[in-house]
């Protein structure tokens, strides 16, 4: 009989399914996982101290760098902390434009999962039908912010701006596209970008529907991942798990219910949970979600449209006041001046304050000593904590199987190493 | 809600006693000071206990207080912040112990809670914060042979050292950073009397 030895297997940090820069160094038995040890921080970039040196409103657009692809949650729960310290109220308008774009986001962050998954799992389809929907949803984005994906849109107080009136359109025939094809891309954008979205919430259910034929009862889907990565509810909690991971375990908790911010107590929706708290349930959890999503997107539309108003506060201590204003008045010169240049300070004391993110729980731990910039921040990655239990996760599978873990957990980089 | 958080204080306050130091309610949220000796006795009861049931720790992390308040900061330099979530009663909860700059140790709660264990290695290699009884306590965000801890006030932020490509050597090696610090928008902190009332209330 030959000898038998355990491996040691390093796993990235440069694989295309190890989402980015994951580092694992895998103990198997053959090909069987005993102990995963994941090594992460090779994104690190100091968020959190960097945000030490720099005023509150410099910092907003490092938030669109923490989860790359939910730029807009990660912003919703860093203007929330500070709006909290400072008691600022939100215009209602500002705050159905970000519950909508929280909504896109969350659609946008599920499909780029769903796409990944499916593409580290086997099927490539997916993938080139997800980011056909996703460059809708940039559109949205780019028509708010001018970004496409780091948008740095919101605002404490609010939101940078209202709505555009009108959605952008493409321009120009090309040797590509003659005058026929651009009429029929610009075919739904020819009123304003509520009326884009509402279009896109009409068609997206039957997209969803696409997805789920190629995958819900696709028998090589269900062979990856029913089983796979099971948690107990119990085990959840313990390790942490917030959001689709958790729910997926059968615990229903979701921020959005349970400790409504924004305007998520006006709004009908349902929260999905799983059984099995196996990959399979985590992603039925996500698809329903994604239908939840629209229905949310719909509610936020229709309200946007009969409700005009401001859009951020007018307390120009904090927001800067509008341009027409600072060219007439000193006032506002003096407030824009001192916005720029100094920021604002926020009362000594701490806060935390948690949003739904796609992922889960993410939270801005605040501390201030009364300054211009943060004494200390704390983000609370929701991946941070979901990649910690990998290890327990993997335990027992093969290799393959870490795939479909990684692609279960829904891991980015750019929260997790901050 | 804050009053509920209020009385959560004072239930807080009436089952612990002397074992905790101050319960402050600020922004509709608890913070319960206690040191360091108590942690585990606190925060096992406090998961334990059908009135408190905080099944999950939600975040942990280390706070420097060095340079707080330009320097206005009296007592031990370094302190660990847990956040607790309760999912039965939907209540949270900020707990916070201070550890002594010459050797900070704080005891590990990883057995209370299996999540703690990321964050204890991420407190440990970001603020050299030394968590008793943790298995494993290696660094977690910096590089292979990082030296110093990057989170504490003192570590510039610069860093000491940088990367680049030796010619000579045919590898990439360290040495000493050549960025100058620079500070675009100076700190200052400002007598703002509109925040008078929301810094009492604070209890800072």
């Amino acid at each position: 009989m030959s000898e038998i030895r355990n491996y040691t297997l390093n796993f990235g940090p440069q694989h295309p399914a190890a989402h980015g820069v994951l580092r694992l160094v895998l103990e198997m038995d053959g090909e069987i996982i005993e102990r995963a040890d994941p090594h992460i921080g090779l994104l690190h970039r100091a968020t959190e101290k960097l945000a030490e040196s720099k005023h509150y409103i410099q910092s907003l657009p490092y938030m669109d760098r923490l989860d790359y692809v939910s730029m807009m949650c990660n912003e919703h729960a860093y203007v929330m902390t500070i709006e909290k310290m400072l008691g600022l109220q939100v215009p209602v308008r500002a705050q159905y434009i970000r519950v909508m774009f929280d909504e896109i986001t969350r659609v946008l962050n599920h499909l780029m999962w769903l796409g990944a998954h499916a593409l580290d799992v086997g099927a490539m389809t997916v993938f080139l039908y997800a980011f056909r929907e996703r460059e809708d949803l940039m559109d949205c984005y780019e028509a708010v912010s001018g970004a496409r994906l780091h948008a740095a849109y919101y605002r404490p107080g609010g939101v940078y701006r209202d709505l555009p009136a009108q959605m952008p359109k493409f321009k120009g025939a090309s040797k590509w596209h003659d005058e026929s094809e651009i009429a029929a891309l610009n075919e739904n954008r020819q009123g304003s970008l509520l009326d884009f979205i509402e279009d896109f919430t009409n068609r997206f259910p039957g997209y969803i529907d696409e997805y789920e034929t190629l995958l819900t009862d696709n028998r090589i889907w269900k062979q990856r991942l029913v089983n796979i990565g099971i948690m107990s509810p119990e085990r959840a909690l313990q390790m942490g798990l917030t959001g689709p991971m958790l729910r997926g375990s059968g615990i229903a908790w979701d921020l959005r219910k349970k400790q409504p911010y924004a305007v998520y107590d006006q709004l009908d929706f349902d929260i999905p949970i799983g059984t099995n708290g196996d990959s399979y349930d985590r992603y039925l959890v996500r698809i329903e979600e994604l239908r939840q999503s629209n229905r949310l997107i719909r509610q936020c539309v229709d309200w946007l449209r009969q409700n005009p108003g401001p859009v951020i506060a007018a307390d120009h201590k904090v927001t800067p006041p509008p341009r027409t204003e600072m060219k007439e008045g000193m006032e506002s010169l003096i407030h824009h001046f001192k916005l720029a240049s100094e920021g604002f300070s926020l009362p000594a004391g701490e806060a935390y304050a948690a949003v739904e993110h796609p992922k889960g729980e993410f939270g801005i731990y605040m501390v201030s000593d009364g300054a211009n910039k943060p004494y200390r921040m704390k983000i609370r990655a929701p991946g941070f904590a979901h990649l910690a239990s990998l290890n327990e996760m993997v335990r027992g599978h093969m290799l393959a199987d870490v795939v479909a873990v990684i692609g279960t957990q829904d891991i980015v980089f750019g929260e997790i190493d901050r | 809600m804050s009053d509920y958080y209020q009385q959560l204080a004072d239930r807080v306050q009436q089952r612990f006693g002397t074992q905790i130091t101050a319960t402050h309610v600020a922004f509709s949220e608890l913070t319960v000071e206690l040191p360091r000796e108590q942690l585990l006795d606190v925060c096992s009861a406090l998961r334990d206990e059908d009135d408190f049931a905080f099944e999950q720790l939600i975040d942990l992390c280390g706070v420097d207080y060095l340079e707080y308040g330009n320097g206005r900061w009296q007592g031990a330099r370094f302190a660990v912040v847990y956040h607790l979530l309760s999912i039965k009663h939907n209540h949270r909860i900020r707990l916070r112990t201070f550890a002594e700059e010459a050797l900070p140790v704080v005891d590990s709660v990883i057995t209370l809670w299996n999540s703690a264990d990321w964050y204890e290695r991420e407190a440990f290699d970001l603020f050299g914060i030394v968590f008793d009884g943790h298995p494993d306590l290696r660094r977690i965000l910096t590089d292979y042979g990082f030296i110093g801890h990057p989170f504490r006030k003192d570590f510039p932020l610069s860093g000491n050292v940088e990367m680049i490509y030796d010619e000579e050597q045919k590898r990439v090696v360290y040495r000493p950073v050549t960025v100058e610090p620079r500070t675009l928008v100076p700190r200052v902190i400002r007598d703002d009397h509109r925040y008078q009332h929301a810094a009492i209330e604070g209890g800072e």
